[in-house]
């Protein structure tokens, strides 16, 4: 992989133990503009780590990492927002970067929660809170978004339509994203680059190689079996307007 | 007008209020009260060491704060133990190394009282100076590391990721601890210094529905509670550290009454 003025970041066999153990190991991967990479596998495979690895939140690392942009928006996994703290949804917005109340404005919007901006973030519920936060990574309009499952605990509607969100927010902003997600079959068909982890990269390309992938059954079995089919299926069904897929 | 104690004090007390306010509302967002009695313990050696040498007592203060503040850093890096035993550790060994090199220091007259309760009458206007100048550089330095203290506090990992620097944020914000305890000791006391920080931002935090808000109420908290103490004390002849402290404690109750209130109207 020869880095190009496209690539946002980049990692080389990188790797991070904790207690003598390692957590993930050996991860390649490469971020570009307008590009969807999507870090897949099962828990404890060392997914949010890779994510932290790749936004230095974890220092002392293995490997190489190339980080060729500061404008970075992140959805945690885990927000959890303590009671002692009294935070509007409104402040919450503007923590690390200073917006005008219509781009806040905007970004809830986009996200469907702009009625919520003046409640208080603790009586938020789980899908509510979900969409702050990625409203809250997309409104400083950032190279780099960083979603670590970013539709947890959303409405299976309202899921299908963040997905698309995201996805148009990377064509719009021309944004690099890493996305870490469970949901296999949302991922297959809105992905340019699929990464599978299991502690190390078990396999990795675009979405149609990787679910061909034996490693990749193997890890997921009947499910990713299913979403083979599934995404076969989609594929068949909107080949001519989802040309993205092809593409890869 | 400073030649009475009692406008010095008063004046004195009214700067503490300004800064505690602030930095109390990040001792409790990010729980640092057993920090902050274990740096305000370790004080005593710095008095002492103000007094043998013949030095500035709230320099000394700053110093020797800032040094243990380090050398828990250092711990917790270096050992096993969970924080707060080795907060308990450092709070009560520099406490009792303080008091035992008092104990040596026979040729100089202590007012124990005076130093872990607070004395009125000691404030100089020297001690003005300090606590003006320093406490508007101290207010200064805080709204400089706001934004990444704040969203660090709220989120370590997302200030980290989003390029704040969250880490040297984190430690200026311990030297600032260590700053605001230098220059309240007289005043409050080290015993009551944290509660100074912590009691008028609880009682903010009960009235307040945003960070600013707090902090604002923390502030005015502040200063009630060193207006209606000072005053207090002036009348009950007590010391002035644990009067601040009750009218601090007297306006956390009536906020309570509040959230009484809001409780009541949610049901």
């Amino acid at each position: 992989m020869g880095t190009n003025s496209n690539t946002l970041v980049k990692l080389k066999n990188a790797g991070y133990q904790q207690n003598d153990k390692w957590l993930v190991k050996g991860v390649s991967l490469e971020v570009e503009k307008g590009k969807i990479v999507t870090l897949i596998g099962p828990n404890g495979s060392g997914k949010s780590t890779t994510a932290k690895i790749a936004l230095g939140i974890y220092k002392k690392f293995d490997g190489e990492v190339e980080k060729y942009t500061n404008k970075i928006g992140y959805v945690p996994q885990k927000v959890s927002i303590d009671w002692t703290l009294p935070l509007r949804v409104k402040d919450f917005m503007v923590l690390t970067e200073n917006l005008k109340d219509d781009a806040i404005d905007e970004a809830l919007s986009l996200t469907g929660v702009v009625h919520l901006k003046n409640k208080n973030l603790g009586n938020l519920s789980g899908g509510e809170f979900q969409r702050v936060l990625l409203a809250r990574a997309i409104s400083k309009k950032p190279d780099l978004l960083v979603l670590d499952e970013p539709v947890q605990g959303v409405d299976f509607t309202g899921e299908i339509a963040l997905y698309e969100l995201i996805k148009k927010i990377s064509e719009e902003l021309n944004c690099g994203i890493l996305l870490i997600s469970h949901d296999l079959h949302t991922v297959m068909s809105a992905t340019d680059h699929v990464v599978c982890l299991n502690g190390h990269v078990c396999c990795s390309g675009s979405p149609i190689d990787v679910a061909k992938n034996n490693e990749y059954k193997a890890l997921f079995g009947e499910q990713a079996a299913q979403t083979l089919s599934i995404y076969e299926h989609k594929h068949d069904h909107v080949h001519s307007h989802e040309g993205e897929i092809k593409k890869n | 007008m400073f030649d009475d104690f009692f406008i010095r004090a008063l004046v004195a007390g009214i700067g503490v209020a300004f800064v505690t306010g602030p930095l109390g509302c990040f001792v409790v967002w990010r729980r640092l009260s057993y920090f902050g009695d274990t740096l305000s313990h370790s004080a005593l050696l710095g008095v002492t060491m103000a007094y043998s040498f013949e030095f500035n007592i709230a320099i000394s203060v700053f110093i020797i704060s800032s040094v243990i503040a380090l050398i828990l850093i250092q711990l917790q890096r270096k050992t096993n133990l969970p924080g707060d035993a080795l907060l308990g550790l450092l709070a009560h060994s520099s406490l009792a190394v303080g008091l035992v090199v008092i104990g040596f220091l026979t040729f100089i007259r202590f007012d124990i009282m005076g130093l872990l309760f607070g004395d009125i009458l000691a404030v100089t206007v020297n001690d003005l100076i300090i606590i003006w100048a320093g406490g508007a550089l101290i207010l200064l330095v805080l709204k400089l590391i706001w934004k990444p203290l704040f969203a660090s506090t709220v989120n370590y990992e997302l200030a980290e990721a989003e390029g704040l620097n969250p880490d040297r944020a984190k430690a200026i914000f311990t030297i600032l601890m260590a700053a605001i305890i230098a220059i309240s000791i007289k005043m409050v006391g080290l015993l009551l210094i944290t509660g100074m920080l912590i009691i008028p931002a609880a009682m903010a935090r009960n009235i307040s529905d945003t960070p600013q808000k707090m902090v604002l109420f923390s502030i005015i908290g502040g200063l009630l509670s060193v207006i209606i103490g000072l005053f207090s004390s002036l009348e009950f002849n007590t010391a002035s550290g644990p009067s601040i402290i009750t009218a601090s404690l007297v306006l956390f109750i009536l906020s309570l009454l509040k959230i009484k209130q809001s409780i009541q109207l949610k049901n």
